[in-house]
């Protein structure tokens, strides 16, 4: 039985068997459900399905969320890559434009699997997918590598916190980014402890970012965040492959996260009263949305 | 805590607390009137209060109140639908005393004007509290087959409850009993381990102080 309180213990015990994160916590994830392991992998493919599904909704040019504040950046991403105008590869280029997309997708209402929040929905399905596409990896091993970054999750959410209103962002798009980093070193066939370090790697460059959404709501910086997050974890877990390691053990950065988010005040951990929040331009966003909608 | 709490719920957005878990608020108002709503008024608290229109909360909990689950497409457009069904609503802003920054207090009737009143609490990942139901206190979180029975307080009730359940061979996760004053309306939330067929549940639902049977799906 796996406690999920250390990632340490999670390598262990993968080490020992000569397996993968995703393989003992598949097991041990149905014998704590009692259900089978087809039964919870199948209904972590369905997960993995409405991730797909979710893309196709924002990549368009006229969707607006109900506050009219986002809504079309993924389409123009796209656009401008389809006419060349790309920095990062194509790898990179398909992230971005998938991350911005499932986060557009979720501030428009549509639909779309927390992971681990709604607000952070974009990061791990973009990391996952883009680098299936690009290297052709089975959909069987990218289904399997989401038990991975569960556990990861699983393990944040005990040690520190996944919410932004307790954490900060560094909770949200950090543990999003923490988990798709670690489930990509595992899906590209790197180790156990590969899979920690790039999930240590991922948390200690976003330590101390706050959650101040602007208005209250999950748009702005949310899903710009989103795309940051998914390269922050395509960056971790490249170092990660080179056999570059976190000198500081990943459950003592997760320590870390959870010092720095307590120290958080208040106007920074969602209360959408600090930090851009309460920029200026930010309150006058929030007049205006609030007010033009009770004209309604 | 389990994986698919960390990858999942499968939802609309934007907001877990604010849009899933608000409809999954609706729809335990809902199961708990048992019938179609035909009016509802919507009391927000707190965040819920202050952010619902940006959040979808109140299409949230109009869609949940309508049936629809927490990923239904159909919540974006659950106000339209509303009015289309016939179920009429207000939203109201409300400072409730002591309340979760997301709470709602959600007042159903259906046509023969019965009325259900449930205060609920969305904390977090799209999970729920339901803390009152008609003036009583209540605590659960809906995530466990759930049997909600309101009754009168009489010896007797809570044995003849637990006693069926037993014969049914349904095994008791937690039980809780509430109730105003002695021999005065209470109220029993059952969480069970099984799911609950309607021949069990009409079983119950006949049995002397009761005044009616509620079976919540996990959510």
């Amino acid at each position: 039985m796996l406690r999920y309180d250390s990632i340490e213990e999670l390598v262990q015990a993968a080490e020992k068997r000569r397996a993968n994160i995703s393989d003992i916590v598949l097991e041990d994830q149905a014998q704590e459900m009692g259900r089978s392991v087809d039964d919870i992998y199948e209904q972590m493919e369905a997960n993995a399905k409405v991730m797909e599904e979710s893309i196709a909704g924002a990549l368009q040019p006229n969707i607006k969320s109900a506050s009219g504040l986002s809504g079309g950046d993924a389409y123009k991403l796209y656009k401008a890559i389809e006419q060349g105008k790309s920095l990062g590869g194509t790898l990179m280029d398909k992230v971005l434009v998938k991350a911005l997309a499932i986060a557009e997708s979720n501030a428009c209402m549509g639909r779309i699997v927390a992971a681990p929040t709604a607000g952070s929905c974009g990061i791990l399905p973009a990391v996952l997918l883009s680098c299936k596409e690009e290297k052709s990896i089975p959909q069987t091993k990218m289904v399997k590598s989401l038990f991975t970054a569960a556990a990861i999750g699983m393990v944040i959410a005990k040690r520190a916190s996944i919410s932004g209103a307790e954490g900060g962002c560094q909770a949200e798009c950090g543990s999003a980014a923490a988990m798709a980093a670690a489930a990509l070193v595992e899906m590209l066939g790197g180790s156990p402890r590969m899979a920690s370090h790039a999930c240590a790697i991922a948390l200690k460059s976003v330590l101390g970012l706050v959650c101040d959404p602007v208005a209250g709501l999950v748009e702005i910086p949310c899903i710009k965040r989103n795309a940051m997050g998914a390269s922050n974890a395509i960056v971790a877990a490249q170092l990660a492959m080179a056999g570059i390691e976190s000198l500081i053990p990943v459950d003592e950065v997760i320590d870390a996260m959870k010092e720095v988010g307590d120290l958080l005040v208040p106007s920074l951990r969602e209360t959408g009263e600090g930090g851009l929040a309460a920029t200026p331009t930010a309150r006058e966003l929030a007049r205006k949305i609030f007010g033009a909608y009770d004209k309604k | 805590m389990d994986v698919f709490d960390i990858i999942g719920p499968i939802m609309v957005g934007p907001s877990s607390s604010h849009t899933a878990g608000a409809a999954r608020i609706g729809k335990i108002a809902r199961n708990l009137l048992g019938e179609e709503p035909v009016e509802a008024i919507i009391e927000l608290h707190g965040s819920f209060a202050q952010t619902y229109k940006g959040h979808g909360t109140d299409r949230a909990i109009i869609g949940g109140l309508l049936g629809f689950e927490p990923d239904d497409l159909r919540i974006r457009d659950s106000l339209d639908i509303a009015s289309q069904k016939g179920l009429g609503y207000s939203i109201r802003k409300v400072s409730l005393k002591d309340a979760h920054p997301n709470t709602a207090r959600i007042s159903i009737r259906d046509d023969s004007g019965k009325v259900v009143v449930v205060t609920a609490s969305s904390v977090g990942g799209g999970n729920v509290v339901v803390k009152d139901i008609n003036g009583l206190e209540v605590d659960f979180t809906g995530r466990s087959h759930t049997i909600v029975i309101p009754h009168r307080d009489a010896p007797g009730v809570v044995a003849a409850v637990t006693g069926l359940l037993s014969s049914n061979q349904i095994n008791i996760g937690e039980m809780k009993v509430y109730r105003k004053r002695r021999g005065g309306d209470a109220i029993m939330v059952i969480e069970v381990d099984q799911e609950i067929d309607q021949n069990t549940a009409d079983k119950l639902s006949e049995l002397s102080f009761i005044n009616q049977v509620t079976i919540l799906q996990p959510l």
